[in-house]
């Protein structure tokens, strides 16, 4: 019996897909690290029909058939929220935050985000060249702009960071990924418990007042969703600016045509989502006898959507090894599709496109101060990126 | 043709708000509402595009 490929592999480039997915086209078997035989999808057209059937493709982080792509997956089956949820219990969670995350309210927040990122590039030209772009800028946009939408303070935010990374890193083990989302918990629980006694004005104030009060949530719920908004809010956001402005960098051309024409930035900026796909690849289980792609799907098999590879798609998007800031495509998959597509998803484009747009306006020299082989890429299984992004200018 | 849209099955992802801003718009409570459902003979097949990004499937076109 031939050996399954293994599903993740490692980005050689970290804007590329890992080059050994090419051979999975559309849906085939592949072996998850810990022995497990798994569905990969890697087509498009395919990626949606299992993302837009929530009743045969299964979300449900605490059923055991559901795959851990990485060990910390484990650790992730004692938090409870909606991204691990299927409908009913899905919809009703998420329709209690929606109001504030839709396009009016999200764009509302631009004029702040602007301040910041103005701030922020005000302290790194008075610092001076050379800049590592990671922790000055591209972490801190989201990570306080999803502070200031919650209420978390961010003076906590070396805390918490670290310990958001130990929980999206493809790397870290089952006792760190257990250990991290401990903390985080019982970091959320005192926040909440203190926020009941002393109310302020984020979005766990709101659900606290119109939910926790009430009896729509318990307190442990609310923890499990903020860790889940905490978590999703700053730490993939950043890993798209960083990695957004390595991708422009390197596309010297796509570079100068959107200087020449800032009109183009919310293009460009949905093909670097399209592009550089973050979320490397999103965990099902089937929960009854299927047909995908000419495949048998039987009731407790796994799957994975292999988010890089779906957007990389030639029945989807024409020459789609081609970054071009003006190609207009929206159906990616780098949100999801379905029912669990990203919920802070226009909060994200305007930070990526204020961060990107305001840094090569500002700083129109930026160079990476490092070789790009020479950068160091996220590991396998977790948000994708760099970890570090020296520039000069 | 006419876009018919169900609040029902709408989670505020915000796609048609992003494609159509002229013909979408999202409730207080973040769903969706068309304010033209009229689509004008020739542009269907755009309309189509667009209603295929949403990923709650909660809008259709209607004879």
């Amino acid at each position: 019996m031939s050996v399954l490929p293994e599903y993740p592999q490692a980005r050689s480039c970290p804007f590329h897909p890992a080059s050994g997915y090419a051979d999975y086209a559309p849906v085939s078997k592949v072996r998850l690290y810990n022995g497990r035989e798994v569905w990969a999808v890697t087509g498009h057209a395919e990626a949606r029909q299992v993302l837009l059937d929530p009743a045969t493709y299964s979300s449900d982080r605490v059923h055991p058939h559901y795959p851990a792509l990485a060990p910390r997956f484990e650790s992730a089956r004692k938090v409870r929220n909606f991204i691990g949820m299927d409908p009913p219990e899905h919809t009703a969670q998420r329709r209690m935050l929606l109001s504030s995350f839709t396009v009016k309210r999200t764009n509302a927040l631009r004029p702040r985000i602007q301040t910041l990122v103005d701030g922020l590039l005000d302290e790194i030209e008075a610092k001076g060249p050379v800049a590592d772009l990671v922790p000055d800028f591209a972490l801190p946009v989201p990570s306080i702009v999803i502070c200031e939408l919650l209420g978390v303070p961010y003076a906590d935010h070396a805390f918490f960071e670290h310990q958001s990374r130990r929980v999206v890193t493809g790397s870290t083990t089952l006792e760190e990924s257990a250990d991290a989302f401990a903390q985080l918990k019982a970091y959320l629980d005192e926040l909440i418990q203190r926020k009941q006694r002393e109310p302020g004005d984020g979005l766990l104030d709101t659900l606290i007042a119109e939910q926790v009060a009430t009896g729509g949530l318990t307190r442990a719920e609310l923890v499990d969703i903020a860790l889940l908004l905490l978590v999703a809010g700053h730490e993939t956001t950043a890993s798209a600016i960083a990695l957004g402005v390595v991708t422009l960098l390197e596309h010297p051309h796509q570079l100068a045509a959107l200087r020449s024409d800032p009109r183009l930035l919310p293009t460009a900026v949905e093909e670097l989502l399209r592009f550089m796909a973050i979320a490397d690849g999103i965990a099902r289980f089937a929960t009854a006898d299927a047909d995908l792609a000419g495949h048998r799907v039987r009731a407790g098999d796994g799957v994975v959507v292999v988010i890089a590879t779906a957007n990389r798609d030639g029945e989807a998007f024409p020459s789609p090894a081609a970054f071009a800031v003006d190609r207009g495509a929206r159906h990616h998959v780098s949100f999801g599709h379905g029912v669990h597509q990203c919920i802070g998803q226009n909060l994200a484009r305007a930070e990526m496109e204020i961060a990107l747009g305001t840094l090569f306006r500002r700083l129109p020299g930026l160079r990476l101060a490092r070789d790009l082989a020479d950068l160091p890429i996220k590991e396998a299984g977790g948000v994708q990126g760099v970890w570090e992004l020296p520039v000069t200018w | 043709m006419r876009i018919s849209a169900d609040q029902g099955r709408c989670l505020g992802a915000g796609q048609c708000v992003l494609s159509a801003p002229d013909r979408f718009d999202q409730s207080e409570l973040g769903l969706v509402e068309v304010l033209d459902p009229e689509v004008p003979e020739g542009d269907e097949q755009r309309f189509r595009d667009i209603l295929d990004l949403c990923p709650s499937q909660a809008l259709s076109l209607e004879a």
